[in-house]
């Protein structure tokens, strides 16, 4: 379903501030994998998941998504494929815009938009249908402003609109990390749902090790823009966090000694 | 002596209400353009210093195709056509080559401004006479052109009340909202600001051409200091509409209470120069007034939630 096949990405080439950020990033996603991707501050975890989503150009490698090279398409020519959601709960949806209209500009991802209605009546009912599975209320509020939810509302209607149009791959940029720790079970919960009741592909970045285990059927562990440790089935089952953490700094660790053989 | 001063003021007072029909008329015919300002201002998040030049353009073109014997409603047309380019200009000036909003409308503004005095042959007032061509409107009879004027931004209103609610319509909205969320539903930000650009300044190079028919001639100046007026015209018809109908108030509600608002700036401008307010000040005036406007909800919200209050205990 996913082919991230050797990218490398730097940032601020030539700068004092230069970054290498992905430095060989490879992984193959089967379809209806929910993978789990953690690791350190820098790791690269969100810049695999924003290079996937397009939104910069890789400087090499290539990324392949059903069967399609992206490589060279900008962001809103992969939006067909993907469904996002963001860690800033005020970054998934329109806040100026009703419940309703956010609601039908997801179900045009990937279509040609022209001079139809917005928002039609059947849509509506359906929209209502869908809402009061989340349980919040919302179905009773479609023509309010986004701008009037509250957090963890909002990231769940961003949910809602990620998969409201079948993705190919879902994209969860740390998507609970802004919320309480009840609102983030909760939407945890939810995304579980809709991942399993669709039968989703699911890339989840998280910084919560507990939560990496206990979701999804694989996990792996990015450090320096690559991904070292790649956990799947019975194994990641087994998992627990203190294994992690020891993985952690085994792998780490023996790259640490890697590059100093090199430099040595 | 003294039996003078009352009838002075009579006389004062009715030189006041018969402005009154001028400044309506005036008033509309600027309420085109401070739809046009609505739509990027507030739909698209989007300060477009182009119309300053636009207004001429619409202008220019109008007056020209009129003295070169087309029909006064295809000049008009064509000014439209004309304010289009110019803001598809300033959209791919900021889209495409990367240059700050502020800027590419600064930029497409200037050069409008030597493109103005071309079409106008070079020269800076170019004059049409009513008596000479059937005009639209005329600032001669206001009566005519308040109702002409009213009819066409109803048709204005209508036609952008069904754009924005269309898909596409939805995409200008969603980008002005926010760009992130924009491009990951497949939007092409690009483009939608690139129409909302166009369609902002089709509108108020329709309101320069109309304009040029009221006063009767084009002159360079004659756009100077339009974004001030629209800015105004938003901000007044806004502030007005919540008063009236909250926060309840439609689209459409909205777009009209623009239209109200420009009447009124035109209306206080008419009534400040009839207290003594020299003509030369106007503009100062008129950019006090905005700063006023735009202040007042920051004020607003700052006196709430005060670093001061918060010293005194929250008393």
């Amino acid at each position: 379903m996913l082919e991230i096949n050797n990218i490398y990405k730097t940032f601020n080439l030539g700068t004092i501030n230069e970054k290498k950020a992905l430095n060989g990033a490879d992984i193959k996603l089967e379809e209806g994998d929910f993978i789990t991707v953690i690791g350190g501050n820098g790791a690269g975890k969100s810049t695999m998941l924003n290079a996937i989503a397009g939104v910069w150009p890789i400087d090499s490698g290539s990324i392949v998504i059903d069967g399609n090279d992206v490589t060279g398409l900008p962001e809103h020519k992969r939006a067909p494929y993907l469904g996002r959601v963001f860690q800033d709960p005020m970054n998934g949806t329109a806040a100026t815009m009703e419940i309703q209209e956010n609601l039908a500009l997801a179900a045009r991802r990937g279509q040609r938009r022209g001079l139809k209605w917005g928002i039609t009546k059947s849509e509506r009912t359906h929209y209502r249908e869908l809402l009061r599975t989340l349980d919040l209320g919302l179905e009773d509020r479609m023509t309010s402003k986004v701008g009037l939810l509250s957090g963890g509302q909002r990231q769940a209607l961003t949910l809602l609109m990620a998969t409201l149009k079948k993705p190919k791959l879902l994209l969860l940029d740390e998507h609970t990390a802004a919320l309480d720790p009840k609102t983030a079970a909760k939407v945890l919960e939810l995304s579980d749902k809709i991942i399993a009741e669709n039968n989703l592909t699911a890339f989840m970045v998280t910084h919560n090790m507990r939560d990496a285990i206990v979701h999804g059927n694989r996990l792996i562990m990015m450090n320096e823009g690559r991904v070292i440790l790649d956990i799947k089935g019975a194994e990641k089952k087994k998992l627990t966090v203190e294994d992690l953490l020891q993985k952690f700094e085994e792998v780490s660790g023996e790259e640490f000694d890697n590059d100093k053989a090199l430099l040595g | 002596m003294y039996s003078l001063i009352p009838v002075l003021c009579v006389r004062d007072i009715m030189s006041l209400i018969r402005a009154l029909p001028g400044s309506a008329a005036q008033g509309l015919i600027w309420g085109i353009m401070a739809i046009g300002v609505f739509l990027t201002f507030k739909i698209l998040d989007f300060a477009d210093l182009t119309v300053d030049g636009t207004l001429g353009t619409g202008g220019a073109v109008t007056v020209m195709l009129i003295l070169a014997g087309y029909p006064p409603v295809v000049a008009v047309a064509a000014a439209m056509v004309a304010g289009i380019l110019a803001g598809v200009i300033t959209g791919i000036l900021h889209t495409v080559l990367g240059i700050p909003a502020i800027l590419s409308g600064i930029l497409t503004q200037i050069s409008l401004y030597s493109i103005n005095l071309n079409i106008a042959q070079g020269k800076a007032n170019q004059a049409v006479s009513v008596d000479a061509y059937n005009l639209i409107v005329s600032g001669r009879d206001n009566t005519h052109t308040i109702i002409i004027v009213a009819a066409i931004i109803v048709v204005i209103i209508a036609v952008l009340y069904w754009f924005f609610g269309t898909e596409v319509g939805f995409t200008i909205r969603a980008t002005g909202c926010n760009e992130n969320m924009s491009r990951a539903q497949g939007i092409n930000t690009s483009v939608a600001k690139v129409i909302a650009l166009g369609f902002s300044n089709g509108l108020v190079g329709f309101s320069g051409g109309i304009l040029s028919q009221y006063q009767g001639n084009f002159d360079v100046n004659m756009g100077r200091g339009a974004i001030v007026i629209g800015l105004a015209s938003v901000i007044i018809g806004e502030v007005i509409g919540e008063s009236i109908f909250g926060k309840k108030l439609n689209f459409s509600g909205r777009l009209a209470f623009v239209a109200i608002g420009s009447i009124i700036y035109y209306v206080v401008i008419q009534f400040v120069l009839w207290l003594g307010l020299p003509t030369i000040d106007m503009k100062l005036f008129s950019a006090i007034v905005v700063a006023i406007f735009l202040a007042v909800p920051y004020l607003k919200g700052k006196s709430k939630n005060s670093y001061k209050k918060a010293a005194k205990g929250g008393a």
